[in-house]
C-alpha cells in the first residue's frame, strides 16, 4: 500500500498556499473555491475544502433554489389552532397540536441512492428522516412513502420497484414505525429517476422542543450511536485517493447502507435521554455527516465548538480525517451536553448498548477548530460553512413549447360514448398501474405497530391516535399529480396542496400545516428553474390565502436523464389535526341503503387526467381550475359533517368513477347513482374541490344544511347497496369482476 | 394477575403487549432483557420485533438474554408464557418448543388481517375461546412459516397442541400451523399477533382480547 500523504493541517496550509486543490473534483466552482481562500484568507486544508465541499453541495445549501423558497417564510408562521414552535431552518417545523402537545412532521427525498442502490437507497431515506424528527425532541409515531417509478412494464422498474419496496419496509418495519400512507405512480419520465420521498411524523409535548444549537462554553459534545465507516463518503474520495494512487483512485462506496436495529436502539435512547433531561442542544448525523452536525450546531449556538476528531469510533481505522468528517454512516447523532450530565448520559447509552464518545466541546472562540492527534486540520467560521454558502441566481424562464402543450388539450380527444364503452373504461381505469390496488406493496409494510393507527392506506389520509385517555389525533397526506404540474407548475402545486388538504379533510381532521418535498429536473436548465420557481410561488399563494404555513421540507434537483427531466413533482404534505379519533369519517362506503352525495363543482376538465394518461398516452392543455376557497369551505363542512357523514372519500385521478370504484371496494358495497348531464364527463373529469359523502336516509336534509351553509354545491348521487356499481343508464359493473380487475395488475407485474 | 412483557434491545410491539394485557384487566410489569429478574410477574408475554436485530437466526440471540434464564425456568414450573411472533421464535429457539420459523414462501415481509381457527382452548392464554372459533387477528412478519419435521407435526396434532391454525395458508406454514403450545397447556407460541386486535379503532376488531383475557380463568 502507498503511504498515507503527511497530514494536511492549517500550519502546512500556511506554508504552502499554493498546492494545487481538487476542487472541482469536488464539485465546487472556481468561483466558489475562491471565496473559501477569501474566507480563511489562506488556502483551505483539505479537510476544510472537504467541508465546505459537501456543505456548499446543492443537497445541503439549497443554492439553487434558495431565492425561491425565502418566499414560505413570509407565511405568517402560525395554523389555523396554533403557533408554530419551531420553523424552517430546524430539522423538521413543530406545531402546536392543543392539548400541550405538539407535532413534528416533514417529507424528504432520497432519489438518487435508491437508483443506484434500491434496498439500501429507500431504507436510509426511512432512516434519515426519521432521526430528524428525533432530533426535535419527538417521539417518531408514523411513517409515509411518496414513491415514483418508470412504467410498470419497464425491465429497470422490476429492477428498482421491489428493493425500494422492501428497503421501506425492511426498515420501518424494524424500527416498529407504522407506515400509514403514502403514493405509488407509475410515468414514463421517473425511469431511470425513481423518486423515494419519505415523511416521518414526530409528536413531543412543548415543554419537551429541542433545538439543534451548541451554546454553553465548556458543555462537551457528544457522538453517539453507530461507528463511523467509510460509506456514504461520494465525490470526497478524491481527497483522500489522489495521492495514494494517481492512475487509479480508490473509490470509497458512496450509498448508505442502514442498520434498523441500531437506529432502534438509538431512538429509545434519545427519548431516555431527553426525559432525564440532560440535553442542551442535539442535531442528527445525515447528509453530509460530522461537516453538517459539527458547523450546524457550532453556527446556530454560541459560535465556537472544539473538536478531536481522532476521538471519532471508527469501523474502519484506515480512515482519513477528510473521510471521517464526510461520511455518511448511518444511525449516529450529536448532542450538546452540560459537563456534570455527561455520566449520566453515558449511563443511559451503555444501558441501551449505544455507543457514546465526547468528541469536543462549546468554545466562545467563534471558530469551528478540529484537531487530528493534535495538530489542527480545520478552523473556520462555522457560518461560513453552514449557513453562508452560495446563492445563485439561475436563469429561468418559461420554455417555449409550454404554449402548444398547453394548446393540446385532452378535451379534444375521443370519449367514450356509451355505456358499454364506458363501463369499459372504468374497468381500464380502475387496472392501470396509478389507480390499481396497491397492496402488493402496502402490504409489506407494518400498519399496526404502536397500536395507535386508526386509518391507513388506502384510506384518504393515515390517521394516527397521539393520546390514549382523550383520543386527539393527527392525520397525513401526501399528494402530487406531476402532469398537472408539468401543465403549469403554479396551478400543478397548488393542485398537489389541495388534494392533500382535502385528504386530511375527509377523515374529519383540520388541516393544519404543510411540509413539501420538491422534485425537479435540472437547476441549470432554465426550463426546470422555471417550473421550480413558479411551484414555489403557487405553494406559497396557496398557503397564505389557505391559512397554514409551510414548516419545512426538502428540494431534490437533478432529476433527469440526459435531456429529459422528470415530470415536475412538488409533493406535498398535509398534516391536520383532530380533537377525537372516535368520531373519524371512514373513506369507504361503510353500509346498504345509505344515501350517496357528491359535494363541490364537476367542470369539463380532462386535460392531464388519468383517462387522457390511460386511455390516450396523451399529456397535453391545462389543469383543472383552483379554488382555494371552494377548497377551504369544503374542508370545513367535511369537519362540522363529523358524526353525520358515514364516509367521505376524496375525488382526485380518475374522477368521479374510481372514487366510486374504491368506495363501493373496500367493504364490499355496491351502489347505484345517477351521472346527470354529459356521463363521460360526469365519471371521468378531475375537478379539484369535490369530495363524495354518504349520510344515513334520515340525515339528508340535515347534510343538506350544511352544504347550503357552507356554499358547497350539493348533488344527490344515489344509494349505496347491492353486489354491483350501477349508473344508472349506462352501466352494471358487478364487485367481484371490478376487484379481480382492480388487484390483478401489480402481483401479475411484479410476480 | 400481574403480567410481565419482556422488553429486548430491538422489541417493538412491547408497549402494544402492555395496552392488551391492561385492556383485558391485568396488571402490566415491564420487563428488561438484561434484568435476572420477572418483578413477581404470575405470567410472561415475549412480544413481537427484531430482538437483537435478528440479523443471525430469529430469536437465537434473545434465548440467551438473562431475563431469559428465568422466564425458561418459570414456563418449566408452570407459569403461563405466550411468544408473540418473535416472541414464538425465542420459544422455539429456547426448546420450550418444538419446530421453528422460517421465511415465509413468498419470500417477503406481510401484514394482513388474517382468519384463524382456534384449534384448542385447554391453554393459558386461549381458554376465553371455543375450539374451533374463527377470529381475525393481524399477521404481520417476514419469518413467519412454521416448520418442523413429520413426526413432531403427527404429535403435535395428536396431542392437541396446534392452538391457531390459519384459513388459507398465508406464509406456507406446514399444516396451516399459526400456534402451538407444550405439553402442559401454559406455554404458547403464536405467529400472529392478538395485541393488535383489541380495539376496533386501531385494527382489524376485538377478536384478540381473548388471549390475554385467557388468564383470568388460570389458578395462580
Amino acid at each position: 500500500m502507498p503511504d498515507r500523504p503527511a497530514l494536511d493541517t492549517v500550519d502546512v496550509a500556511a506554508q504552502d498556499p499554493d498546492r494545487e486543490q481538487p476542487w472541482a473534483d469536488l464539485g465546487l466552482k472556481a468561483d466558489e473555491y475562491q471565496r473559501i481562500r477569501e474566507i480563511l484568507g489562506r488556502r483551505p486544508t483539505s479537510s476544510e475544502l472537504a467541508m465546505y465541499s459537501v456543505m456548499w453541495s446543492e443537497h445541503c445549501s439549497y443554492k439553487s433554489s434558495k431565492v425561491h423558497l425565502k418566499q414560505f417564510s413570509e407565511i405568517a408562521q402560525e395554523t389555523p389552532v396554533g403557533k408554530m414552535l419551531a420553523g424552517i431552518g430546524e430539522n423538521a417545523g413543530v406545531i402546536d397540536v392543543g392539548q400541550g402537545y405538539a407535532v413534528t412532521f416533514k417529507v424528504e427525498s432520497h432519489n438518487h441512492p435508491s437508483y443506484v442502490e434500491p434496498y439500501q437507497g429507500a431504507a436510509t431515506g426511512v432512516g434519515g428522516i426519521v432521526r430528524d424528527i428525533l432530533a426535535m425532541g419527538a417521539r417518531p409515531v408514523a411513517v409515509m412513502d411518496p414513491l415514483r417509478f418508470g412504467p410498470l412494464d419497464a425491465e429497470d422498474t422490476h429492477r428498482v420497484l421491489p428493493g425500494i419496496v422492501a428497503g421501506v419496509g425492511g426498515y420501518g418495519n424494524c424500527l416498529g414505525l407504522p407506515n400509514i400512507g403514502g403514493e405509488a405512480v407509475f410515468d414514463e419520465t421517473y425511469l431511470g429517476n425513481p423518486l423515494v420521498n419519505a415523511l416521518c411524523v414526530g409528536v413531543l409535548r412543548h415543554e419537551d422542543l429541542h433545538l439543534a444549537k451548541a451554546s454553553g462554553e465548556g458543555n462537551q459534545v457528544i457522538l453517539y450511536g453507530a461507528r463511523t465507516g467509510g460509506d456514504g463518503i461520494g465525490g470526497v474520495s478524491v481527497l483522500a485517493s489522489e495521492t495514494f494512487d494517481a492512475d487509479g483512485p480508490a473509490k470509497r462506496p458512496s450509498v448508505q447502507v442502514g442498520d434498523p436495529f441500531m437506529e432502534k436502539l438509538l431512538i429509545e435512547c434519545t427519548l431516555e435521554i431527553f426525559a432525564a433531561g440532560l440535553v442542551a442542544g442535539i442535531q442528527d448525523l445525515g447528509g453530509a455527516g460530522l461537516s453538517c452536525a459539527t458547523s450546524e450546531l457550532a453556527s446556530a449556538g454560541d459560535g465556537g465548538m472544539r473538536v478531536d476528531l481522532d476521538q471519532v469510533p471508527l469501523r474502519d481505522s484506515t480512515l482519513a480525517p477528510e473521510e471521517i468528517l464526510m461520511s455518511e454512516s448511518q444511525e449516529r447523532m450529536m448532542a450538546v451536553v452540560e459537563p456534570g450530565d455527561v455520566a449520566r448520559f453515558m449511563e443511559i447509552c451503555a444501558k441501551w448498548d449505544v455507543e457514546a464518545v465526547v468528541i469536543g466541546e462549546v468554545t466562545e472562540t467563534g471558530r469551528l477548530e478540529i484537531d487530528w492527534h493534535g495538530q489542527r486540520v480545520v478552523d473556520v467560521p462555522p457560518r461560513t460553512v453552514a449557513h453562508e454558502g452560495p446563492v445563485y441566481q439561475r436563469p429561468f424562464a418559461r420554455p417555449d413549447w409550454q404554449d402548444a402543450l398547453q394548446a393540446d388539450a385532452a378535451e379534444a380527444l375521443p370519449r367514450p360514448g356509451t355505456g358499454a364503452e364506458l363501463r369499459e373504461t372504468v374497468l381500464r381505469l380502475a387496472g392501470s398501474p396509478n389507480l390499481c390496488d396497491k397492496s402488493w406493496i402496502t402490504d409489506q409494510y407494518d400498519r399496526y405497530v404502536l397500536g395507535n393507527t386508526v386509518l391507513a392506506q388506502p384510506s384518504d389520509s393515515g390517521m394516527i391516535r397521539i393520546d390514549e385517555e382523550t383520543n386527539l389525533g393527527v392525520a397525513v397526506s401526501t399528494d402530487c399529480n406531476g402532469r398537472f404540474a408539468k401543465l403549469d407548475p403554479y396551478a400543478g402545486a397548488q393542485l398537489a396542496l389541495v388534494e392533500s388538504y382535502r385528504n386530511v379533510a375527509t377523515g374529519g381532521a383540520k388541516p393544519l400545516a404543510i411540509s413539501d418535498c420538491l422534485n425537479f429536473g435540472s437547476p441549470e436548465d432554465p426550463a426546470v428553474m422555471w417550473q421550480f420557481a413558479e411551484a414555489c410561488r403557487g405553494l406559497k399563494d396557496a398557503c397564505v390565502e389557505l391559512g397554514i404555513p409551510v414548516t419545512g421540507g426538502n428540494v431534490s434537483l437533478y432529476n433527469q436523464t440526459g435531456e429529459t427531466a422528470i415530470l415536475p413533482t412538488p409533493v406535498v404534505a398535509v398534516l391536520g389535526v383532530i380533537e377525537d379519533v372516535t368520531r373519524r369519517t371512514p373513506t369507504g362506503f361503510q353500509a346498504a341503503g345509505e344515501e350517496i352525495f357528491l359535494l363541490g363543482t364537476t367542470r369539463e376538465e380532462l386535460s392531464g387526467s388519468e383517462w387522457a394518461h390511460v386511455v390516450h398516452g396523451h399529456l397535453g392543455g391545462k389543469p383543472p381550475a383552483v379554488d382555494l376557497a371552494a377548497e377551504k369551505a369544503l374542508a370545513t363542512l367535511l369537519a362540522d359533517g363529523l358524526g353525520l357523514l358515514t364516509s367521505a372519500h376524496d375525488l382526485s385521478d380518475g374522477g368521479l368513477a374510481h372514487a366510486l370504484v374504491e368506495a363501493t371496494l373496500r367493504q364490499g358495497i355496491g351502489a347505484s347513482v345517477t351521472v346527470d348531464g354529459d356521463a363521460f364527463v360526469g365519471l371521468f373529469a378531475e375537478s379539484a374541490g369535490r369530495a363524495v359523502v354518504t349520510v344515513p336516509a334520515g340525515s339528508v336534509e340535515t347534510l343538506t344544511a350544511l352544504a347550503l351553509e357552507h356554499g358547497v354545491p350539493i348533488r344527490h348521487l344515489g344509494r349505496t347497496g347491492g353486489e354491483s356499481l350501477v349508473v344508472e343508464g349506462q352501466f352494471e359493473i358487478a364487485l367481484d369482476e371490478l376487484r379481480e380487475t382492480w388487484t390483478a395488475t401489480l402481483p401479475a407485474a411484479l410476480a | 394477575m400481574k403480567v410481565g412483557v419482556v422488553t429486548f434491545p430491538g422489541s417493538l410491539d412491547d408497549a402494544d403487549a402492555r395496552r392488551a394485557v391492561r385492556l383485558a384487566g391485568h396488571e402490566p410489569i415491564a420487563l428488561w432483557h438484561g434484568d435476572h429478574d420477572l418483578q413477581g410477574a404470575e405470567a410472561v408475554i415475549l412480544p413481537g420485533g427484531f430482538s437483537y436485530g435478528d440479523y443471525l437466526r430469529c430469536g437465537a440471540i434473545a434465548r440467551f438474554a438473562p431475563v431469559m434464564t428465568e422466564v425458561i425456568a418459570a414456563a418449566r414450573e408452570g407459569m403461563p408464557v405466550l411468544g408473540i411472533c418473535n416472541g414464538f421464535q425465542i420459544l422455539c429457539e429456547s426448546h420450550l418448543l418444538p419446530g421453528a420459523l422460517i421465511r415465509n414462501d413468498h419470500r417477503k415481509f406481510g401484514c394482513l388481517d388474517q382468519r384463524l381457527v382456534i384449534e384448542s382452548n385447554r391453554t393459558a392464554w386461549t381458554n376465553a375461546y371455543e375450539t374451533g372459533q374463527e377470529v381475525t387477528i393481524v399477521l404481520k412478519n417476514g419469518e413467519g412459516a412454521f416448520v418442523a419435521d413429520e413426526k413432531t407435526l403427527d404429535m403435535l396434532e395428536a396431542d392437541g397442541r396446534v392452538v391457531a391454525r390459519y384459513v388459507g395458508n398465508p406464509n406456507g406454514s406446514q399444516r396451516a400451523i399459526a400456534g402451538i403450545t407444550n405439553e402442559a397447556g401454559n406455554v404458547v407460541g403464536l405467529m400472529p399477533h392478538p395485541e393488535h386486535a383489541i380495539e376496533a379503532l386501531c385494527g382489524p376488531g376485538e377478536d384478540g382480547l381473548g388471549f390475554f383475557a385467557s388468564l383470568a380463568r388460570v389458578a395462580v
